[in-house]
């Protein structure tokens, strides 16, 4: 293995493409958190290529073996960006199909979330919450239905 | 005989194209669905059979010599889990179809639904036969592809929000991941597992701490442990019952399966032995209490779920043979009681319209072939003796008293209080659901419209239509299947044990996978 010395601008690029990727995929909007995922995705890649010896390209009779690129971190990069497109129409069709649904595309809190904050909500302590001390239950359906119905009215 | 081993990842693969070419012919579909995962259990069952005799099967993946191509790699362990999850996906499978069938839509079933579950299967496959690095990484990716469509089957609203969380958090740990390989093919210039074994201990020993966490905390979100675990039990209650199943027994364990790889081969003398164990103790405990506060089936289910990962990193944590072994027939035993009872969570909902604890009621006289389906499983993941649930806790707390440390008495004493809880647990769904009277929600027979009401999240087909008082036979006989299983588990828990010691075994010695992929030593 010939030593390998990553170019500076790479180190950056790479890091300047982290540091964004993860800002906006801490955002609540699934649109904001695809450009996200496509940016770390890229920067990602730029790493994979890094790993790997920079020079000419890998085929045979067009360089010098020795002055050859490392091929296997190129090979490795195409297969990571076909997954990455494929991610990307899925999370879109997700972010469209939530926009479809709520009106908006944020990702939303989960079940539990909910019933912790409506607890809060209600200033109850956590330990009448458990349902099995109600043995009829509400009639109007689950527990959890009736929190994802009030999270959604306190939006 | 190693032409044997693809054939796990290509026959499923075909079998998609297949019955994605038969999308409008149902019967088609199901029957080339049947068949490849009954062809995939024979060949996993011959792959240990062989591997078991002749040591590690290898394959160099289209000719190209390791390691410049990819190979892969059926060993004990791999073969072991291969045998196990492809019988359950089998199962698995046989009760989706009843369920769609009973469903009245024969005629008109999700078409997509088939394809991506022998996708999901070939990429389960992929992972465990994975000699490479990468290419355990696109086995992943496939794997996890087909779970967000199956996740989301039908996109309601409950399952595209669950479905966000999960596909989000996913591909997070698989962009860690690939961090992770980047940096491990930059530090050492090769991702083929034998070779790493060899090259990575040359690396300074900082380099290499990083490098492994990297690539546990990456498995860790896969595997839903701890502090990166809060993702699943949102996620997989959504999905329609057999897609959960599926999720609980298989997901999970592929992420475990691979750390207990990396952990073993790539990175053995236990350096991170005790964070696995800390973690394992919290895994274990906060996924039962989770369980406890629940009360909805599924839900606590996905925590008991959890819960019992941290058995299986107990395991691996404590680097022993005796420790590595539980751990492994561990992984074997909760694959398919977990599976099992998910199974029986969704024949639940059939039967009470719901799986909320505080609307069923007097399950156990309406449907006794119910209450038997769901009682033994539950006994079994409690770890009542004498089945496997205990021998596998059984093994774990033996290992951890011949540890002796402080953290590995820590974690008998946590694996004990997790298997009590789960026990408390599982007994407040059984006397709320099966034994106390039956709820005046609970729907009588032939009462349809019951069903409507859960917004028919439980059909993996479109067109829900309603639960029943007659619990359709191909539902019931593939979960009886799986309980038998389970309880086979205690029968055969002597040459089970026997073939887990072994794989541990060469696990720990490392020389036998290293030798069957370079025969001559690697380059």
């Amino acid at each position: 293995m010939s030593p390998n010395i990553p170019n500076l601008v790479y180190i950056l690029v790479i890091g300047v493409l982290f540091a964004t990727g993860v800002t906006l995929l801490l955002e609540r909007s699934l649109t904001r958190v695809l450009m996200g995922v496509i940016l770390l995705g890229n920067g990602v890649n730029l790493l994979l290529l890094t790993g790997g010896r920079a020079g000419g390209p890998p085929i045979v009779g067009t360089s010098a073996q020795e002055d050859m690129a490392d091929p296997l971190p190129q090979a490795m990069v195409l297969t990571a960006i076909v997954i990455t497109l494929g991610m990307t129409a899925f999370l879109l069709a997700l972010a469209y199909r939530s926009w479809h649904l709520n009106g908006h595309d944020e990702v939303q809190d989960d079940v539990e979330d909910r019933r912790i904050m409506e607890l809060a909500d209600r200033d109850e302590g956590p330990g009448t919450a458990d349902a099995d001390t109600a043995d009829g239950g509400p009639a109007d359906g689950s527990p959890e239905a009736r929190v994802l119905a009030e999270a959604e009215g306190g939006r | 005989m190693t032409w044997l081993v693809p054939l796990p990842v290509v026959m499923p693969l075909l079998g998609a194209a297949l019955t994605l070419l038969a999308a409008r012919r149902a019967r088609a579909q199901r029957w080339v669905s049947i068949v490849v995962l009954a062809a995939t259990v024979a060949v996993a069952a011959l792959l240990l059979v062989q591997s078991s005799l002749d040591g590690p099967l290898v394959v160099e993946v289209g000719g190209w010599v390791a390691p410049m191509g990819i190979v892969l790699v059926a060993d004990q362990l791999a073969a072991l889990m291969l045998v196990v999850s492809a019988s359950v996906t089998l199962c698995v499978l046989v009760y989706s179809i009843g369920q769609g069938m009973a469903d009245g839509n024969e005629e008109t079933p999700l078409s997509v639904y088939h394809p991506t579950y022998l996708v999901l299967t070939a990429g389960v496959c992929n992972a465990f036969l994975s000699g490479d690095l990468f290419n355990l990484y696109v086995g992943f990716e496939i794997l996890l592809v087909a779970s967000y469509v199956l996740l989301t089957l039908g996109s309601t609203e409950t399952r595209i929000r669950a479905g966000t969380t999960y596909v989000v958090v996913s591909l997070l740990s698989s962009l860690i991941f690939l961090v992770a390989i980047g940096l491990v093919y930059s530090a050492t210039g090769t991702l083929n597992l034998a070779q790493l074994a060899d090259r990575l201990d040359a690396l300074p020993d900082d380099m290499r701490l990083v490098l492994q966490g990297m690539l546990l905390l990456a498995f860790g979100i896969k595997a839903a442990v701890f502090p990166l675990s809060a993702w699943l039990p949102d996620s997989y209650p959504t999905a329609p019952a057999p897609v959960t199943a599926v999720f609980a027994g298989l997901l999970t364990k592929v992420g475990v399966y691979a750390i207990i790889r990396t952990e073993t081969l790539l990175f053995p003398g236990g350096r991170t032995a005790d964070l696995l164990m800390v973690i394992a103790a919290l895994t274990m405990v906060v996924g039962i209490l989770g369980a406890v506060a629940q009360s909805d089936i599924k839900r606590l289910l996905s925590f008991t779920l959890v819960s019992h990962i941290g058995y299986m990193l107990f395991g691996v944590g404590l680097t022993t043979p005796l420790g590595l072994s539980a751990a492994i027939f561990y992984v074997v035993h909760h694959i398919t009681i977990q599976t099992t009872l998910f199974l029986a969570a969704g024949l639940v909902e059939r039967r009470g319209g719901s799986t909320a604890l505080d609307r069923l009621g007097g399950l156990a006289r309406l449907s006794p072939l119910l209450a038997l389906l769901f009682f033994v499983p539950a006994l079994n993941l409690a770890g009542i003796p004498p089945f496997s649930g205990f021998l596998g806790k059984l093994g774990l707390v033996q290992a951890g008293v011949d540890d002796g440390g402080f953290l590995a008495w820590a974690l008998v004493a946590g694996g004990l209080l997790t298997s009590l809880l789960t026990l408390y647990a599982i007994a407040r769904v059984w006397n709320l659901a099966f034994w106390r009277a039956p709820h005046p929600d609970m729907p009588e027979a032939g009462d349809a419209d019951r069903a409507a009401r859960t917004d028919g999240a439980e059909q993996p087909h479109e067109g829900a239509s309603p639960a029943g008082a007659v619990l359709p036979r191909l539902m019931t006989v593939p979960t009886a299947a799986l309980v038998v299983l389970g309880l086979a588990l205690t029968v055969v828990a002597g040459p089970l044990f026997e073939i887990s010691t072994d794989a541990a075994d060469d696990l720990l010695r490392r020389a036998p996978y290293v030798e069957a992929v370079f025969p001559e030593g690697p380059p």
